[in-house]
């Protein structure tokens, strides 16, 4: 369950700095695992967290409510900048190095999670998770694919995206309650 | 549409992926303010997304927040207390936008500096305008000087408004840089997509509550405009600027259906 706190997004919007604080509290660590998934590389990832929190503080006036979700706006802003810096010389160069790059394989690595994390429900479900739900997921979620794109990338009709995005997502929210 | 055949459709986890076209998420907001059976939905697949792209961070970057707060502070000094609207313009990346500005500093300038030009006839001052034009046209074409200029440029009591692109056009864009002295508005329209055959767009200064939209002219001539600058008068104490597409001549009020692009002055 995740409210929208719509009060706190007025108030960054009117360029309030303790706002900003619980904005990133609240969204800083959800959105650093989006850009790393795409990067791979911390130190990349911690600079463009840096830049996504500074395009977030300068240009939080432009989220429109009644085109989506804060959380939405934010994704799109942090896979748009992980996706650029993909695309960068620099990064191309230190890619050699790079070890993991997919939400997955980040998970399963991944020894100690977040205190704010249900540990054993998400291991346990990346367990259990069919394959396709893993395309799909990464995809739409971490990449920021959209429907139309993903039933091409996956070679699967749009409709079919929906519905098993929708049972993958369903199988995620299920572990995570029970 | 049942209710929960809506909600079982899927269409709600691509809306909070940001996978669907835009009219298509701007429906689902719609639903969303009618039943609350989909914001409580939404907000749990949110929830289980955030949880799994948490765990997905190789660690809590809370050590960051630190050195956001200073860059951030340091923004806000830069902002310039007595004049908020500046510190919009600190932010404007397209280069394109600062060397438009820059050049009319030129020409504010020179305006300035000879007050007797400013009594001259409307012939003359067209002519300025003119002259101003193709200057900011040129300016768009040399980069070296921006930054010099633009410190000058900051001394000046010019409030430079952009324009954000609106539902009927996310991808427009244009820039209002309004002299309150001289009641002169320079709408930078070059990012504004060519009019249809029959319509003009109109300009509107706007005060906020209650929203009031006064028309300060129209963007005649658009496709034959070489350099997309307007020079308009702009008389009212704005808190806002609109730009709506309108049959030619204008309208009385504003199509709101068709606000292309929408900008507040900045005020704290």
């Amino acid at each position: 369950m995740q409210e929208q706190p719509d009060g706190l997004i007025a108030e960054l919007q009117a360029k309030n700095p303790k706002a900003f604080e619980r904005i990133y509290e609240r969204y800083s660590e959800s959105t650093f695992g989006v850009i790393y998934s795409v990067i791979g590389d911390k130190h990349v990832a911690e600079e463009v967290l840096q830049d996504v929190f500074l395009k977030i503080w300068d240009n939080a006036e432009s989220y429109n409510s009644s085109k989506g979700r804060f959380f939405t706006w934010v994704l799109n802003i942090a896979r748009n900048a992980a996706i650029d810096k993909t695309r960068s010389k620099a990064y191309k160069n230190k890619k050699k190095n790079l070890t993991a790059e997919y939400f997955v394989d980040i998970i399963e690595e991944k020894t100690n999670l977040s205190s704010k994390v249900d540990a054993i429900g998400i291991k346990k479900y990346i367990e259990v998770l069919k394959p396709y739900c893993k395309k799909i997921i990464d995809l739409l979620y971490f990449k920021g694919f959209t429907q139309s794109e993903a039933s091409e990338e996956l070679d699967m009709p749009l409709g079919t995206i929906k519905t098993r995005n929708r049972n993958c997502i369903n199988k995620l929210r299920e572990i995570l309650t029970a | 549409m049942e209710l929960n055949q809506y909600i079982s459709s899927g269409i709600l986890e691509l809306y909070v992926y940001g996978a669907l076209p835009e009219e298509e998420s701007i429906k689902v907001t719609q639903e969303l303010k009618q039943h609350p059976e989909i914001v409580k939905e939404v907000e749990e697949i949110e929830g289980a997304l955030t949880q799994l792209s948490t765990a997905a961070a190789p660690y809590n970057p809370e050590a960051l927040l630190y050195t956001l707060q200073q860059k951030i502070t340091e923004k806000q000094k830069s902002g310039v207390v007595e004049h908020p609207a500046k510190r919009k313009r600190t932010n404007l990346v397209l280069y394109i936008g600062w060397a438009a500005s820059i050049a009319l500093l030129i020409g504010l300038v020179s305006v300035i500096s000879d007050r007797n030009e400013l009594r001259d006839s409307l012939e003359t001052a067209q002519a300025k305008n003119a002259t101003l034009e193709q200057q900011i046209t040129d300016a768009r074409q040399s980069a070296e000087k921006n930054k010099q200029l633009l410190e000058v440029f900051r001394d000046k009591e010019i409030i430079t408004v952009p324009l954000g692109g609106q539902d009927v056009a996310p991808e427009a864009y244009a820039e209002v840089h309004w002299d309150e002295k001289t009641n002169q508005v320079y709408v930078d329209a070059k990012d504004l997509p060519t009019p249809p055959e029959g319509k003009e767009y109109q300009v509107w200064s706007l005060t906020l509550d209650p929203l009031t939209p006064t028309s300060i002219g129209l963007l005649s001539n658009f496709s034959e405009d070489e350099n997309k600058i307007f020079i308009l008068e702009n008389p009212n104490s704005s808190q806002g600027f609109g730009i709506t597409l309108e049959p030619k001549g204008g309208s009385e009020t504003p199509t709101m259906e068709q606000l292309y692009t929408l900008g507040t002055v900045q005020s704290s």
